[in-house]
């Protein structure tokens, strides 16, 4: 029994506990218990209807949890005297558990774990491994997070005035893609897959509404993602992105996240996370990086200065000019923007090296590494300097 | 979310406000610093930003390689060192501001006197691993 498409049942079977009564902080748990206890009997017992199973189980241990607690002997009275609710639009429920768990009153970190919880259906020791942060604090975070939502709503009279276009502001749909973008983005590796799982959870949304930006999102995490294999070398140096070998790029992957994004596109609604995933269709495009089209992705980074007004955008669309106008277009596109910003000194020092300097480049490589924010980062930019100094002294 | 690590220092840091060596206080003060520090660590479980705290011992060693099939040199410990550590608390916070004001919380333990130390932490942020997205 395949662990993901269990955990793909979460959404559904958390709803159905909620919409039978059972408040959204001991109905995750009692999911969760569920899905320990799926993943230890399916494999030798499969169920014919493992979303019931799910819901039977964790109902039942939805009572026991409740029953044990003598204060909600009152609730537990009036749950159990409650009929079993039919079928629910799924749809609508994982868009509500969704809003939910990415829920503005959150931080995002309470809100990442929860919607890797709640909707993802990992444990809380499966996200603390994969955060780097011991097993106690994870489970606090997720349970003040829990006690954070559990005001703002999913009782069973809500659930059901939402039902009907709540989901679709496009407000709404920006959180949900936020914390989903943190998922995706976070480097660490660890047993959990964060990338694959934060494309798990992309395309179950996209399923669930229809959105261009959460298409453009979708696109932009498989176009990314089509080029992991080749984005570090065996020894986990960081290979950048001129230097990959192209043809470890997974063309499958590529294909599927293009498609996606021209569907996007053609609805004539642009956002920043389709303007991203064009931008990196184009490089997915070039056979060489020499073939770069450089002119169009500087249009994009245009686009997307105005949608989003970042200065890391600027940043980046500066090193795009330099590719597509010269260095000297670039180190102007430079000039304008605050040297404080991270990775300016890096972008500086590779501008300086196209324009020939090798001497300013040497000396900026090496700062850049002493400002890098992360190690791998560093590591890249030191071999940079230690390059440069190399061609300086011959 | 970002660690940082706060590093506490027995030598090398500058000089507290209230700068009276552990071993002048009464009892009671070390009790109590004791408690505010362990209170702070299990509050940072709660708020689920605590990831480690570790103290160390005043003295260690030295030890270099000394070349092939020879066992390794030690030596000291030297009393000129100036930088000698004396624990840390790593955290997990969502801002380089939280990560100051935990810092200042943790400064404040009370010292001699029950008053506040207004020890100086060092605050160093972890180098992580690189994000996906970059370009």
């Amino acid at each position: 029994m395949d662990e993901a498409l269990i955990r793909s049942l979460t959404p559904s079977v958390l709803t159905v506990l909620v919409r039978r009564g059972a408040d959204f902080a001991a109905a995750e748990d009692a999911v969760q218990d569920a899905l320990v206890e799926a993943v230890r009997v399916w494999p030798a017992d499969p169920p014919r209807d493992a979303k019931g199973w799910l819901v039977t189980v964790a109902w039942r241990k939805f009572l026991d949890a409740t029953r044990a607690d003598a204060a909600r002997r009152r609730r537990e009275e009036r749950v159990e005297e409650e009929p079993a609710s039919g079928p629910v639009p799924a749809a609508d429920d994982t868009l509500q558990l969704y809003f939910l768990c990415a829920h503005p009153s959150l931080t995002p970190a309470s809100a990442v774990a929860l919607t890797l919880r709640a909707v993802g259906g990992l444990t809380t020791r499966q996200i603390a491994q994969a955060y780097l942060v011991p097993e106690a604090t994870m489970a606090q975070r997720i349970s003040r997070g829990k006690r954070t939502v559990s005001d703002v709503g999913l009782s069973p009279a809500r659930a059901h005035s939402r039902a009907g276009g709540r989901f679709d502001r496009p407000g709404d749909v920006a959180t949900v893609l936020r914390v989903l973008y943190l998922v995706f983005n976070e480097g660490y590796s660890g047993d959990v897959d964060l990338a694959a799982e934060a494309i798990r959870l992309t395309r179950q949304l996209a399923a669930a509404i229809d959105h261009p930006e959460v298409a453009g999102l979708l696109a932009l995490m498989l176009l990314h993602h089509a080029r992991r294999a080749a984005r570090t070398a065996p020894d986990g140096s960081l290979v950048p992105l001129a230097e990959q070998d192209r043809g470890r790029w997974d063309t499958k992957l590529i294909a599927e996240g293009v498609e996606i994004l021209q569907a996007a596109l053609a609805r004539d609604r642009l956002g920043e996370f389709q303007a991203q995933a064009a931008i990196a269709a184009l490089h997915a495009d070039a056979p060489t990086a020499e073939e770069t089209d450089w002119v169009q992705i500087v249009e994009w980074y245009d686009e997307l200065t105005r949608l989003t007004d970042s200065p890391v955008v600027r940043l980046n669309r500066a090193v795009a000019v330099g590719e597509a106008d010269g260095p000297r277009a670039g180190l102007a596109a430079l000039a304008e923007l605050d040297d404080a910003l991270p990775r300016h000194t890096a972008v500086a020092a590779y501008l300086h090296e196209c324009d020939g300097d090798l001497a300013t480049a040497a000396r900026l490589y090496a700062e850049a590494a002493h400002k890098a924010p992360n190690l791998a980062e560093r590591d890249h930019l030191t071999r940079q300097a230690a390059r440069v100094n190399a061609r300086l002294s011959r | 979310m970002a660690k940082y690590l706060l590093l506490k220092h027995y030598r090398g840091a500058p000089a507290a406000v209230n700068d009276v060596p552990m071993d002048q206080w009464t009892p009671q003060e070390i009790s109590a610093h004791v408690q505010y520090m362990n209170d702070f660590a299990a509050r940072l479980e709660k708020t689920g930003e605590f990831v480690d705290g570790q103290a160390l011992a005043p003295e260690g060693k030295w030890v270099r390689y000394d070349g092939e099939g020879r066992p390794p040199v030690t030596d000291g410990p030297f009393a000129e060192t100036k930088d000698l550590i004396a624990g840390w608390m790593v955290i997990d916070v969502d801002s380089y501001e939280r990560a100051v004001e935990l810092a200042g919380e943790l400064s404040a333990a009370p010292g001699a006197g029950g008053k506040p130390i207004h020890e100086w932490l060092e605050l160093r942020p972890f180098l992580t691993a690189p994000p996906t997205i970059t370009e």
